[in-house]
C-alpha cells in the first residue's frame, strides 16, 4: 500500500513537471485554455447555481431551528449563515460537487484519448501532450473555480435571505443587519485560498488518473470513479489542514 | 532510411525483442509481419519513440534517435506521420479540423493556405465531400483514409502504419494499400507497415521483415516469399490449403513466364 502511494505520488509529480515546456504553438494552447474555461466554468454554472441556492436556504432554516433562545437576536441567524457559507459551504461543498462534475469529465476525456491512441497520435506529432492537454485544464480550473465559488457564496447568502423571508423566519432588514455584524474580510481571503487549492486538486488529480489509464472502456470508468473518490478525500483532508493552519485565533 | 541496430526491449522479466537489427529502406513500403505476440507492435512503438528501448540504437537517416536531446527528437517526430490501428481521430473535431490539426500546431502559413493543403490531402484520399463530418459519422475505411490524410499533411519523410487493414473489407483494404503504396513512391517516403494481412504482403511488400518470437526470422520482398524455403514463414503466410495451392500456381506461372521469356530471347 505504502509503495503504491509513493509510485502514484512520484508519477503525479513527474506529470506536473512534464507540463512545463515551451508551447509548440501559443495560439493553439490559448484556444485549448479558452475551451477548458468554457467547459469548466460555464459548464458547471447550472449545478453551482442550484446547489448554492438550496445550500443557503437549508442553512437558514436549520440555524433558525437550532437558535431557539429568545435572548439571541434574529439577525444572528444571518451572521451564522454568512460565515458558514463563506468559510465552509461555498468553497468545500461546491468543490466536492465540482470534483464529481469536472473531475470525472477530465478523467474520462483524457482516459478516452489515451485508450483510443489520440494522445499517442499527438505525441508522435511532436506535441508535449502533458503541456497541451493537462496544463490548460489546470490553468482554467485555477481561474474558473474561484469565480464559481464567489458566485456560490453570493447565491448561497441570497438563498438564505429568501428562505428566511418566505418561511417567516426573519425579515430582509434583519438579514441584512446580520450580514453586517462582526464582518471579517479575512474570511474571504481564507475562502479564496481554499478555492485555489481545491481547484488545483480537482483538475490535476483526475488528469493524472485519466492520462495514465491503461486498458479499455471499463478502465476509463474505473479511473474516473477513482479520480473522484481520491479528489474528494484530498479536498476534505486539505480542508482540515488549511482550517487548522489559517484559522488560528 | 531507418536502421535498427541490435535493439532490445523487455517488460520486467519478459523479453519481447532480444536483439533485432533491420533496415527500413527509403522509397519503399517496408512491412513488418508476424503472428500476434511476435513483437511487431512493440518494435514499431520503439521506432516512433512511444516506447524506450533497453539497448541498441535506432537511426533516422544516420541520426541516433535513441540518444538525442528531446528537442531534436521532437524535430524528427515532426517528420513522422502515423496511421493508427483505430485511426486515433480526434472525436470532437470534424474531418477537416482533424487534418488541419498538425498544420495549426506547426505550420506558419495563413488560414487560406492551410485550408488549401487540407483539401489537397482530402482529395488525395478521395474524401473531400466528408470534410465537414465528424469521425462518428463516417465508416471505418473512411476513418483510415482521414488518418492517412492527417499523417501526410505535413509532408513527412517517414510514414508508419499500424495494421492499416484491420477491420476492413477486402475491397477497402486494397484501396488503403494502393493509396499507401502510391503515396510512398510519389513522395519517396520511408514507409513502415505493421500487418498480418496477406493481401498487403503480396501487393505492397517491397521489403518485408518477418518476426518470429521477437526475432527477425526472414527478410526479403514479396516476390522472394513465393520461393522462400523458410518453413516458419511458409506456415505463417500460406496457412491454409487454399493459400498453399495459390502459391504453387503462382510459382508455376512465374516459371512459365521465365521460360517463355527465355524462348523469346533465343528466337
Amino acid at each position: 500500500m505504502e509503495f503504491r502511494f509513493f509510485h502514484h505520488f512520484g508519477s503525479y509529480l513527474l506529470m506536473l513537471k512534464g507540463m512545463f515546456s515551451r508551447p509548440e504553438n501559443m495560439r493553439m494552447y490559448w484556444k485549448e485554455f479558452m475551451r477548458q474555461c468554457v467547459d469548466i466554468g460555464i459548464g458547471s454554472l447550472g449545478i453551482v447555481f442550484i446547489i448554492s441556492l438550496f445550500m443557503g436556504a437549508v442553512t437558514t432554516v436549520q440555524i433558525a431551528y437550532q437558535l431557539v433562545s429568545p435572548i439571541i437576536p434574529k439577525a444572528t441567524i444571518a451572521q451564522v449563515v454568512r460565515d458558514t457559507i463563506i468559510l465552509e459551504f461555498a468553497p468545500t461543498l461546491t468543490c466536492i460537487v465540482l470534483a464529481g462534475v469536472v473531475g470525472s469529465k477530465i478523467a474520462s476525456e483524457l482516459g478516452n484519448m489515451r485508450v483510443s491512441e489520440q494522445i499517442d497520435a499527438q505525441e508522435i506529432m511532436g506535441i508535449n501532450t502533458r503541456g497541451y492537454l493537462i496544463a490548460p485544464k489546470i490553468m482554467a480550473s485555477l481561474i474558473m473555480i474561484p469565480c464559481l465559488i464567489c458566485i456560490a457564496g453570493f447565491l448561497g447568502i441570497w438563498g438564505g435571505l429568501k428562505a428566511g423571508e418566505l418561511g417567516g423566519i426573519l425579515s430582509a432588514e434583519q438579514f441584512w443587519q446580520g450580514l453586517r455584524q462582526e464582518w471579517k474580510p479575512y474570511n474571504i481571503f481564507f475562502a479564496l485560498f481554499k478555492s485555489f487549492v481545491f481547484a488545483f486538486i480537482i483538475s490535476s488529480v483526475p488528469s493524472y488518473y485519466g492520462y495514465y489509464v491503461q486498458g479499455g472502456a471499463l478502465e476509463i470508468g474505473k479511473a474516473s470513479t477513482r479520480a473522484v473518490v481520491v479528489t474528494c478525500v484530498l479536498i476534505l483532508f486539505m480542508d482540515y489542514i488549511l482550517a487548522a493552519i489559517l484559522l488560528q485565533n | 532510411m531507418i536502421e535498427l541496430v541490435n535493439i532490445k526491449k523487455g517488460f520486467g522479466e519478459k523479453v519481447i525483442l532480444p536483439d533485432v537489427s533491420a533496415v527500413m529502406e527509403t522509397g519503399k513500403v517496408n512491412l513488418i509481419i508476424g503472428s500476434s505476440g511476435s513483437g511487431k507492435t512493440v518494435m514499431m512503438k520503439c521506432m516512433v519513440g512511444l516506447m524506450e528501448i533497453d539497448g541498441g540504437k535506432i537511426l533516422y537517416d544516420g541520426q541516433d534517435f535513441t540518444n538525442m536531446p528531446e528537442q531534436d527528437r521532437k524535430n524528427i517526430r515532426r517528420q513522422i506521420g502515423m496511421l493508427f490501428q483505430g485511426s486515433a481521430l480526434f472525436d470532437s473535431m470534424t474531418v477537416e479540423q482533424n487534418v488541419m490539426f498538425p498544420l495549426d500546431m506547426f505550420s506558419t502559413g495563413t488560414l487560406k493556405e492551410k485550408k488549401a493543403r487540407v483539401m489537397e490531402c482530402l482529395e488525395r484520399v478521395q474524401l473531400k465531400d466528408a470534410a465537414k463530418k465528424f469521425p462518428a459519422e463516417i465508416s471505418g475505411g473512411m476513418k483510415k483514409r482521414v488518418g492517412i490524410a492527417r499523417a501526410i499533411v505535413l509532408n513527412p519523410k517517414y510514414l508508419f502504419c499500424d495494421e492499416p487493414n484491420s477491420g476492413l473489407d477486402p475491397q477497402t483494404s486494397l484501396l488503403i494499400d494502393k493509396l499507401i503504396k502510391e503515396i510512398t513512391h510519389e513522395f519517396n517516403m520511408t514507409t513502415v507497415i505493421n500487418t498480418h494481412d496477406m493481401n498487403t504482403v503480396m501487393e505492397s511488400g517491397d521489403h518485408i521483415v518477418y518476426m518470429y518470437q521477437g526475432k527477425k526470422q526472414w527478410e526479403g520482398s514479396n516476390k522472394d516469399i513465393i520461393f522462400s524455403k523458410d518453413e516458419k514463414l511458409n506456415d505463417f503466410i500460406f496457412a491454409s490449403d487454399f493459400l498453399r495451392d495459390a502459391k504453387e500456381m503462382r510459382q508455376m506461372e512465374m516459371f512459365q513466364e521465365k521460360d517463355w521469356r527465355n524462348k523469346l530471347k533465343k528466337s
